[in-house]
């Protein structure tokens, strides 16, 4: 099935696959976990029940959805070694380093905290299961930020020299981890995963108000969701056309395929809303355009110049393809969440925000919409870097390790079907908690502390559902 | 700092890492090895308990040995890693199902049974695909240029299925030490009995596998058999009979804690007489510590994160432990 291809390709499409699938368990517990931490302070604070039980509740997904984070990580982290063994020679004196910090400063503090996150109020008293609580969230900060100027490093480097065995030697640590793109990237990822959240978060939510909106836990979850649609969407848009002024300035190839920028128009260059790029004829069939708008978005100015692809040679194009239609996706969903932010404050200011089936309806849709999202930003991201793994310096073609294709394809393979059946099983297992009202997990609780022993979240009768 | 410090110092520090995550996951993969012995469910619930809450801690470590190395030794990294393609990626996937059944188990009662499999399933094959790991590495792996020379299969020999088994037992006598520690009744009873079989076949696959390492490479051999260095390097065996006699003796007393303490004694003297065969070679034969560290600027970034970071780690990782510490009991949660 997989004869043909050749090592290089089967090793691509490997690292494809297993980091897509793992992005999308950070995109989500990186926002979960500041929720958790906030929702935790405002119980403290308020000592209103309900956040208590939306603690609770999004504590038990939380704990399924880290787990599975945590076992596509690990794969990770061993995967530049088996099939990138020398971008991992080359590269590992500027990017190991940056990991190691990764693991001493995140991973072992969400290690660390989770359990008595987890298990531990009781145990650790309120003070310090808070402590553990908003440490686990610092932690996912903190691995957020280091990935992130890795792999910015790797789309626009600076900072290192080379040496006689042809690796990247650092040589100014503050310009490698502050590199060009960073700021960018990690402002925009991080929103990305807070409203991912938001918006499983507000899809439970209506979900459930759809059956009864007078349930208080969906009605505090609700609110809370639009209001960060509302406010951190335009924020997002904002940065991510930051982003995109960054890369026009880094890696102009980039912008162009994702722009469908063949030629340069002269001074009025076209927005193209949609076609569909010809790589062969190198130009944009049936597109639909909107004059100036192009040169407006990238230079913030209607009359100006922008590179098209065909002023670099072919063998510097990224697939444009996939680079044109996979932006198209994220900025496509960036507005219909804003969309989506804007009915709810109408609504909200209607005094009709619970009482709306047609926006509940509207955002149980969008549910998955920030894991689209970010799959797609990434998609654009990655692809676009092309044909690279460190910009400019280092190809994909010559990162490879000296892996026969037969081995690399009954990888892929295993990887393929395990990966299916093991996170299908959990996206699965979190579906079925998120059918249940969070009342419905934890019936009539008294006052913690003085009502049952304690009990390991796993031990309450309420968390296994009824088959 | 000069390189040659920096490097020497960060082969110890990998070298630890690796001690302390094989001892630490080694006691939960091994909770996962003895998992179909538990007779019914809460026993197994008893098992599981008693490592949930750290495992995650646990397993952390081998992030930080393979990060780590990759940090400080890219070199050996991208060689060994290319040279176990196999058994690493196997072990990888093992753990994928061995990671998720801590979660998944208490969410489903028809699909129980299929992640209890996947707990013990997944544990035995991580364990057994960590000692070929191992058996490759002690045996040898050729190198030309910056790149892994050898074949696909080289991994696969008699000696790397011994380690494979040698450490299965080895993770399954932590496992059942650990469950006389943490456990009381019929369970912990059941355990110590095994303990002393696991125990028992443990020292002899030690000894196995110490005898035929001086064969496999030249360098070894003369490490061990060459005066006056063997008068040093004999002081391994002596602290290992010491150590057997502190486990059997403790485990005839019925004391709690002393079989699991000698049994990562056992680890730990294992592991020092490897350092000794190995120094100054990190992937033997070719390549030494030097040849294949990182540069200097590499190094020193690294290890201020490490002086920093590490201690803060082992701090908070002590309290964790401390937090869930004592026995656990049927039908409680973590204690
Ligand atoms: C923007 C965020 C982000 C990105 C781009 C990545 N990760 Fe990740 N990763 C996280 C954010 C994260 C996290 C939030 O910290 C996770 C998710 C769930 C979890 O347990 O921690 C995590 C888990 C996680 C773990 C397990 C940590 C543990 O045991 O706690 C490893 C080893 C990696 N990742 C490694 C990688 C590698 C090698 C990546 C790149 C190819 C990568 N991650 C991309
Ligand atoms: C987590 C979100 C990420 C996603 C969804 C993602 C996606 C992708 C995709 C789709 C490719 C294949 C491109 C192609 O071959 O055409 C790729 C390649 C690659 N990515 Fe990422 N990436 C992510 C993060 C990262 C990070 C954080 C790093 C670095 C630490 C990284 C390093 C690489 C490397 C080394 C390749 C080379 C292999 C290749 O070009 O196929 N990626 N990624
Ligand atoms: C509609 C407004 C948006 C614009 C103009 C925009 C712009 C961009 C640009 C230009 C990039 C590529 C950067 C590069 O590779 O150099 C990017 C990447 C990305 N986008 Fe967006 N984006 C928008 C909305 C969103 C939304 C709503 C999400 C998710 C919720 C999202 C998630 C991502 C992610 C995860 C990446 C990859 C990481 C990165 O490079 O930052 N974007 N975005």
């Amino acid at each position: 099935m997989l004869d043909g291809f050749t090592a290089e390709t089967l090793a691509r499409v490997q690292f494809a696959f297993t980091v897509s699938f793992h992005i999308i368990f950070p995109a989500f517990s990186i926002g979960l976990a500041s929720y958790l931490a906030v929702l935790n302070g405002l119980w403290l604070a308020t000592r209103d029940r309900v956040y208590l039980n939306l603690f609770d509740y999004w504590k038990k997904i939380f704990a399924v959805a880290f787990g599975m984070g945590v076992v596509s990580g690990i794969v990770m982290s061993y995967q530049f070694g088996t099939n990138w063994a020398v971008f991992s020679d080359k590269a590992g004196p500027v990017i190991g380093p940056m990991l190691a910090y990764e693991v001493l400063s995140a991973f072992f503090l969400e290690a660390g905290f989770l359990g008595i996150m987890l298990f531990g109020r009781e145990k650790v008293g309120d003070g310090l299961h808070m402590l553990a609580t908003a440490l686990v969230a610092v932690g996912t900060l903190a691995s957020a930020f280091w990935i992130l100027s890795v792999n910015s490093w790797m789309q626009t480097p600076q900072g290192h020299a080379i040496n006689e065995a042809g690796q990247f030697v650092p040589a100014d640590w503050w310009a490698i981890v502050f590199n060009p793109s960073f700021p960018y990237r990690l402002v925009h990822m991080v929103l990305a995963a807070y409203l991912t959240t938001a918006f499983v978060v507000g899809a439970v939510s209506a979900f459930h108000l759809l059956r009864d909106r007078t349930d208080p836990e969906s009605r505090r979850g609700f609110s809370m969701a639009m209001w960060m649609a509302l406010l951190v969407t335009p924020i997002q848009i904002l940065a991510g056309d930051q982003h995109g002024l960054n890369t026009l300035e880094h890696q102009p190839v980039k912008v162009a395929a994702m722009e469908g920028h063949f030629r340069a128009e002269g001074d009025n260059q076209p927005l193209i809303l949609f076609g569909w790029p010809d790589v062969e004829e190198a130009e944009v069939k049936y597109s639909i355009e909107v004059p100036y708008l192009g040169s407006l978005i990238l230079k913030h100015d209607l009359h100006s110049q922008i590179q098209g692809l065909t002023e670099f040679p072919r063998s510097e194009w990224p697939p444009v393809p996939i680079v044109f239609w996979s932006f198209r996706v994220m900025v496509a969903l960036g507005f219909a969440m804003l969309g989506i932010g804007l009915w709810s404050a109408w609504a909200r200011w209607r005094g009709r925000l619970f009482d709306a089936p047609w926006l509940h309806r509207a955002a149980v849709v969008m549910g998955p919409s920030g894991f689209v999202a970010v799959l797609a930003g990434w998609i654009t991201t990655e692809v676009g870097r092309q044909p690279y793994t460190v910009y400019g310096l280092l190809r994909t073609s010559e990162s490879l390790s000296a892996v026969d294709a037969p081995a690399v394809g009954a990888s892929l393979l295993a990887f393929i079907v395990v990966y299916f059946f093991v996170f299908g099983a959990g996206t699965f297992y979190i579906l079925r908690m998120m059918g249940k009202r969070p009342a419905e997990h934890a019936p009539d609780r008294h006052d913690p502390g003085t009502s049952r022993p304690t009990l390991a979240p796993h031990f309450d009768p309420d968390v296994i559902p009824q088959e | 700092m000069d390189f040659e410090t920096l490097a020497s110092i960060w082969a110890g520090l990998i070298a630890l890492a690796v001690l302390v995550y094989v001892i630490l996951d080694g006691f939960d993969l091994g909770v996962g090895i003895l998992f179909p012995l538990g007779r019914s469910t809460r026993e197994r619930d008893v098992m599981m308990n008693s490592v949930a809450p750290v495992w995650d801690g646990n397993e952390t470590w081998l992030i930080l040995g393979g990060g780590g190395l990759f940090a400080v030794f890219p070199l050996a990294y991208s060689v060994v890693m290319t040279a176990l393609y196999v058994p690493i990626l196997t072990m990888l996937l093992a753990l994928v199902f061995r990671g998720v059944a801590f979660e998944y188990r208490w969410r489903t009662k028809r699909w129980k049974p299929v992640w209890d499999a996947a707990f013990f399933g997944g544990s035995l094959v991580a364990t057994f695909a960590q000692g070929i790991a191992l058996g490759a590495l002690v045996q040898g792996i050729p190198v030309a240029g910056r790149a892994y020379a050898g074949g696909w299969w080289d991994w696969l020999t008699p000696f790397s299925l011994l380690t494979g088994v040698a450490l299965v037992v080895g993770y399954a006598l932590l496992g059942a030490t650990w469950l006389v520690m943490k456990t009381e009744g019929p369970l912990q009873l059941r355990m110590r009995d095994l303990a002393w079989w696991l125990g028992a076949a443990t020292l002899a696959l030690i000894g196995l596998v110490s005898l035929i390492t001086p064969f496999l490479e030249p360098v070894y051999f003369q490490r061990w058999f060459n005066l006056p260095g063997s008068l040093w390097t004999m002081i391994v065996p002596l602290v290992m009979l010491a150590l057997a006699w502190s486990f059997f003796t403790g485990l005839n007393a019925h004391r709690d804690a002393r079989p699991f303490l000698s049994a990562l004694g056992f680890f730990v003297a294992s592991f020092a007489g490897l350092g000794i065969s190995f120094y100054p070679m990190i992937v033997p034969p070719a390549l030494t510590i030097w040849e294949a560290a990182a540069p200097a600027e590499s190094l020193a970034f690294a290890l201020v994160g490490v002086a920093i970071l590490l201690p803060l780690i082992l701090a908070y990782t002590g309290y964790a432990y401390w937090v869930f510490r004592g026995k656990v009991r049927e039908g409680e949660g973590y204690h």
